[in-house]
């Protein structure tokens, strides 16, 4: 219950860190970049959206930054993120529905699948110390982990798409297709999804691959593991039920940590394959300066990765007792 | 010359691990080669990298070893020249990345109780706030933000990871014998901290140089690839904003986009392989076996 309470009060105080950080970052901006945005569209926008727009950024207010502050809290608490600019007048939070599905999908599925596949390689790596495996993942993927994201996605477009034309180059689906549940376009969507993910896969698999095997190397080592042995156990059992199972913990707190870095990979595939994300969107807030739309965004995705750290903690807390007596 | 003596053996040292470890020499030599084109890039580049004199969208040739742009652009001369900015940002990024890890790491487990608790709970905050996107909202604002401002941005965004792992580090060695042997001799705190506490924790902390270098580097690169660093200097990320804006792939110009990101993955590979090998000093059991070498000792 305690390890609970900690890690729930953790979890409040990064809520509020990045709700705070939100809200100065374009206040200490120098030159105040949201007034250039308002005179770009003053005339284009209704007045009283304008008038939003200025309360939060705090330009032309009388308010005070305390009283600006309390209130930007709570319209965000009440999911009032303001109006975008490029979509006028859509609101944000319309927007990010729109985009949040795909990044779901194309994101979660190819994370899930790089930390099972990476652990799985990482522990018959480590397993057969020394064999084929062990000698050829380990320096292949801390090459590969050199590789910006975003150029490897170049890269699969160049080859799988426009030189091979295994599939298509651009976009979530086909801009032609009939966006409704039916079989073609289920099809479509993964056809379009498949290099994407493919690029996010490789070069995250490396991370669990690695730290999997370094793990194990401990492990294995362990006396209950040679006990396991004595006791003439089959291999593939000791294997995956004694030794991987240990490994794995520190793995998933890994996991965690290393959520917030596949994500920012995840922003820049997006935005190279123009998949209708929340990586994309972002990016395009930027190059359409809809400040609004951005720091929602922003916003999001920090608090999705913070939820997704909080539960890999208490997964982690339910499957490891030491965590829970340590802390 | 005591202080002398530690230093000749560390250089004796790294020698002996540098002939060793395939994965460290590596790494060092590639490491050496971008310096020296950091440093000198005219003894290599044959042409002015901005220079549009030369026929538009020509492939492989002997006079242009990748090729030219679609302005006209010689690309290889543009990759030497643009190594000197990734080498400059992973160096200083790292550097001072480094500085604050050990800083904030070590001030938190040295000095224990609350300020402990409330430097760990700033470091992990940080940690956990995904930096990225970070990173671009800030950029966005400063619009073609200078080298200096992205260094700023990397290092205030970088350093909490290193932190995080050089506090575990410290706390372990905190209650060793020698430690508390040099507190009862009376010595002063920051000889207890830089003579007894760093050294033995050196590897860790090179680790972590080479760790937020390659951060920089990656992280540099994508920014200006996206357009949020000055679009005209001259350095890999920019190459790629420029090859992608003029569609270099679907024109037949590969070379000019798959160049620049070969360039950014030697030189971080460079740098991962080092980390990789400075883990494997830190922790023995990590380092490559053969399997003849285990047939020996029978396991």
């Amino acid at each position: 219950m305690r390890f609970l309470a900690r890690r729930l009060g953790f979890l409040l105080v990064a809520l509020w860190a990045a709700l705070t950080v939100n809200f100065f970052i374009p206040r200490l901006m120098p030159g105040n970049p949201a007034e250039s945005m308002m005179a770009t569209f003053r005339g284009r926008v209704n007045p009283s959206a304008l008038h939003a727009l200025e309360a939060a950024f705090g330009i032309n207010s009388h308010q005070s930054l305390v009283s600006a502050y309390f209130q930007y809290v709570n319209n965000t608490l009440h999911g009032n993120l303001g109006i975008s600019i490029s979509y006028f007048p859509i609101p944000v939070s319309t927007m990010i529905m729109r985009a949040l599905p795909w990044s779901l999908g194309l994101v979660g599925v190819s994370t899930v699948l790089g930390f099972i596949l990476g652990t799985g390689l990482g522990a018959v790596a480590a397993w057969r110390r020394g064999g084929a495996l062990d000698s050829v993942l380990p320096p292949t993927f801390i090459v590969i982990s050199a590789f910006p994201y975003f150029w490897v996605g170049l890269l699969s477009i160049w080859l799988f798409a426009l030189t091979l034309k295994w599939f298509p180059i651009l976009g979530g689906y086909t801009e032609t297709a009939n966006p409704t549940w039916n079989w073609t376009f289920i099809v479509d969507v993964l056809q379009h999804a498949v290099l994407p993910a493919f690029t996010i896969l490789i070069t995250s698999i490396g991370g669990w691959i690695l730290t999997m095997r370094n793990n194990m190397i401990t492990v294995v080592a362990e006396d209950y593991v040679k006990m396991a042995r004595a006791k003439g156990l089959k291999p593939r059992r000791i294997l995956w039920q004694y030794a991987g199972r240990n490994a794995m913990l520190p793995n998933l707190t890994g996991f965690a940590m290393s959520l917030g870095f596949v994500i920012s990979g995840a922003i820049l595939v997006e935005y190279v394959f123009n998949y209708p994300g929340l990586g994309f969107m972002l990016l395009q807030a930027v190059q359409n300066e809809d400040y609004p739309l951005m720091q929602s965004l922003f916003l999001l995705i920090t608090v999705a990765v913070l939820l997704a750290i909080f539960v890999s903690d208490i997964v982690t807390a339910v499957l490891d007792p030491r965590t829970r007596i340590r802390s | 010359m005591t202080l002398l003596r530690p230093l000749g053996r560390a250089a004796r040292g790294s020698l002996t691990f540098l002939r060793r470890d395939k994965k460290a020499a590596a790494g060092s030599i590639i490491l050496f080669v971008l310096l020296v084109i950091t440093a000198f890039p005219n003894w290599f580049a044959p042409d002015d990298p901005a220079a549009e004199i030369y026929k538009p969208g020509v492939g492989l040739s002997f006079s242009h070893l990748l090729g030219t742009t679609s302005f006209g652009q010689d690309v290889f001369s543009q990759l030497i020249v643009g190594t000197r900015q990734s080498v400059l940002i992973a160096l200083i990024v790292g550097f001072f990345c480094t500085v604050l890890s050990v800083g904030i790491g070590i001030t938190a487990a040295y000095s224990g109780g609350l300020v402990d608790d409330s430097l760990s709970l700033f470091t992990d905050v940080v940690l956990v706030i995904p930096t990225f996107p970070l990173i671009i909202v800030i950029t966005a604002y400063l619009k073609n933000a200078s080298f200096w401002l992205i260094v700023l941005v990397l290092v205030v965004t970088g350093w909490s990871y290193g932190a995080r792992q050089l506090r575990v580090q410290a706390l372990s060695l905190r209650n060793r014998d020698y430690l508390l042997a040099a507190k009862a001799r009376g010595e002063s705190r920051w000889y207890v901290i830089g003579v007894e506490l760093i050294p033995p924790m050196t590897s860790l902390i090179v680790a972590n140089f080479l760790g937020a270098a390659l951060y920089a580097v990656l992280a540099a690169s994508a920014l200006q690839f996206v357009g949020l660093g000055n679009i005209n200097t001259e350095s890999w990320g920019t190459m790629l904003y420029w090859a992608q804006n003029n569609e270099a792939l679907a024109t037949g110009l590969p070379l000019w986009a798959l160049a620049p990101g070969i360039a950014i993955a030697v030189l971080g590979s460079a740098l991962a392989l080092l980390n990789y090998a400075f883990d494997e000093v830190s922790n023995p059991a990590l380092r490559p076996v053969s399997s003849r070498a285990l047939k020996k000792v029978g396991a």
